[in-house]
């Protein structure tokens, strides 16, 4: 049986969609942060550490989608790592929940430099549906620096990997 | 429904309100509100759920085969007697209603908060909603003694792209002696944003309370408001609802058939199922306009028709997913170094599974016959012969099995429904309240029974609204599953229970 999965998969075309564009906003927002040394010292390959500060779990599902073989997002040099020591890029989600944020804070300083950090989904943007609560602190940005936005309620896995490529982009052509 | 049990016998002491739909509430007294939880220690009826107001506590319940209420008791004094006391499936729940409404459980024997980490701006949010004076010692983890114990605290940010919550695992060497879980990193404070909030806003908020189960979360909020607002749905929105309550429940089985075979490192199970989860989204996509139909669910019928090409779009997936699936079954049953790690793996015992009324795919797993969806039961599901799956080895194995079960059962569902599905309109107007009216509903998610109460106020606002999700009765026998589990066996159990940390933390 196992045999059987792995020659179809040999002889079969692969599922994986064309690499897309990357995203012009992303672009435009990054252009202005990234700095030299950062481009230099990073190579073409990112480690990923994902962190949920309070998400609702729609933008974990479709990070975890990103990994499936239609995106297959290690053909990009990008890779999801279990530690933040490990990490180029953060991916944080959700509204920072009060109770969140100590370890959000904590995990960023764990993480070396040079960094990424890279806010997911309209709530890691401003807080989202869940703005105002006593218990959210509010997007991302309010708590760490924020270098790219991605919007969607949850962005979808297109719209991750054209943020994403866009990280990629600023590092080969140093725009 | 049996008008003589003993249940209904005993809430006819109590005082009914008659603007609760559709299942009665009774206001109980003190010793009313006792007699129910010696009810529920007595395993009479089943714990639904616990949850307060300013000044009153209220109590769900259900009763076998098809008794549902929900009882409320005044606390003038701020205190009301423990149910979780005698009944340990409601203590956590006692310590959420302490930390959110400041009711305090009389003779509770765990005082410890749950929710509030003490960084809260303010205290008790949804009571008198005051700012902090001191500030919170310092959470004590249960102890553990014995020779030889080490600590192992995880969390709350994990290694994998999951949520946050922290575990602390006693073990002995590698084997689990105590694994104590801490929650409520993800509070978000919905059920004070819901406060106030229009039903639209509101259903937003709620279809957000667990973004993977987003629409058993509508559907239990919009079929709550219908009840409070005597509001009839047009019968093609039923029929619509069932179809992406089963395209829900199909992505996510797919997606955690293969999860949990990840955490056995099996990747090849996870990188096919991943897959199929993947083509069940596009479809709804295709259908609905969104992956994981957010917000198409609403109160009064559903946002969007099913489009011409829809019925296509979607036998097509359903012959593509049996035809992927077959294979992985037989994968699944013939790779013996897999079952070597899922087979009684995690064993929960069906007598604990019983007394904290644990649904879903763990509950039907360990012997538990309870599916929303047959019992209180809502349309369309009456027309469709359903009848819940059933094991009882309540193990790991087990739990992948059912949930490959409900995958084949959820792609005849769907064909069935597409063959069934009447014309006509798919959205209506909800009633206006012209007065304070309330309402209930239980529905069956892909992790189990998802129970939304609410309150509107006469302006149509909501004043009240609760949504406990099944998590709430999975977590604590995670624990138990775990004990006597090695270390390394965690994941694999954890992730066969797949418990919600945003649903359960709100």
């Amino acid at each position: 049986m196992r045999s059987q999965l792995l020659f179809q998969n040999l002889v079969r075309s692969p599922l994986t969609i064309p690499a897309p564009k990357p995203s012009e906003a992303a672009l435009a927002e990054l252009a202005t942060r990234v700095d030299q040394t950062a481009r230099r010292r990073l190579g073409r390959s990112l480690a990923i550490r994902e962190v949920d500060a309070g998400s609702c779990n729609g933008c974990e599902l479709e990070i975890h989608a990103l990994n499936n073989a239609f995106y297959d997002l290690e053909r990009f040099g990008f890779h999801f790592v279990a530690s933040p020591r490990h990490a180029d890029v953060l991916l944080v989600t959700g509204p920072v929940t009060v109770n969140m944020r100590e370890a959000l804070e904590r995990t960023c300083a764990a993480t070396p430099d040079p960094k990424w950090v890279v806010a997911v989904g309209d709530c890691g943007r401003d807080g989202g549906v869940f703005a105002g609560s006593y218990a959210c602190v509010g997007g991302v940005s309010a708590v760490i620096p924020v270098d790219l936005h991605i919007s969607g309620c949850p962005p979808n896995p297109l719209q991750l990997l054209e943020g994403l490529l866009a990280l990629l982009q600023v590092q080969d052509y140093g725009l | 429904m049996n008008t003589t049990s003993p249940l209904r016998t005993l809430l006819e002491a109590g005082q009914r309100v008659t603007e609760h739909h559709p299942w009665p509430r009774v206001v109980v007294t003190p010793e009313l509100w006792k007699t129910l939880s010696e009810g529920l220690v007595q395993g009479s009826w089943t714990l639904l759920g616990l949850w307060g107001e300013i000044g009153w506590a209220h109590l769900a319940v259900w009763e076998a085969p098809g008794n549902f209420c929900v009882t409320s008791l005044r606390c003038p004094e701020g205190r009301f007697p423990s149910v979780g006391r005698r009944h340990p499936p409601a203590q956590r729940l006692e310590r959420a209603l302490a930390d959110l409404v400041g009711l305090q459980p009389v003779d509770a024997p765990d005082s410890r908060p749950w929710l509030d980490h003490g960084r809260w701006p303010l205290r008790h949010p949804l009571g008198s909603a005051t700012a902090p004076t001191v500030p919170m010692p310092p959470y004590r983890f249960l102890p553990a003694e014995g020779e030889s114990l080490h600590q192992i605290p995880v969390g709350p940010v994990h290694a994998g792209i999951i949520e946050p919550g922290h575990f602390r695992f006693t073990a002995n060497g590698e084997a689990v002696v105590r694994l104590e879980e801490r929650l409520g990193y993800v509070h978000k404070g919905i059920e004070r944003l819901v406060q106030g909030a229009s039903i639209a806003q509101a259903a937003r908020l709620i279809g957000r309370v667990s973004g993977d189960s987003t629409v058993a979360y509508a559907l239990a909020f919009a079929q709550a408001v219908e009840a409070a607002t005597a509001t009839e749905i047009p019968a093609r929105a039923d029929w619509l609802r069932a179809l992406m309550a089963e395209l829900e429940r199909l992505a996510n089985h797919c997606g955690d058939i293969g999860a949990i075979c990840n955490d056995a490192a099996f990747a090849l199970m996870l990188a096919h199922c991943a897959v199929l989860r993947e083509l069940v989204l596009r479809a709804s996509a295709a259908c609905f306009g969104h992956r994981l139909l957010m917000d198409c669910i609403v109160p009064g019928g559903v946002s969007a028709d099913l489009p011409a090409e829809g019925d296509h779009i979607l036998r097509a997936l359903v012959a593509e997913v049996r035809r992927q699936f077959s294979p992985l079954i037989d994968l699944y049953d013939n790779t013996a170094s897999l079952q070597d790690r899922t087979v009684e793996t995690g064993f929960v015992k069906p007598a604990l599974i019983r007394q904290f009324g644990c649904g879903g795919v763990i509950g039907r797993a360990g012997g538990r016959a309870f599916d929303a969806r047959q019992t209180p039961g809502y349309p369309p599901y009456e027309q469709l012969a359903f009848e819940p799956l059933l094991r009882t080895e309540s193990d790991v194995n087990a739990r992948v099995w059912l949930r490959i079960g409900e995958v084949e059962q959820s792609l005849a569902l769907i064909e069935r429904i597409l063959d069934q599905l009447p014309a006509g309109p798919v959205r209506g107007a909800v009633n206006p309240p012209s007065e304070i009216c309330e309402g209930v509903a239980l529905v069956e998610g892909f992790r189990g029974d998802i129970l939304v109460w609410l309150r509107l106020n006469a302006d149509g606002t909501v004043a009240r609204c609760h949504p406990r999700d099944p998590s709430w009765f999975q977590w604590p026998l995670l624990e138990a599953a775990i004990e006597g589990n090695i270390v390394a066996d965690f994941p694999l159990c954890n992730k066969s229970f797949n418990g919600s940390y945003s649903g359960h933390d709100l």
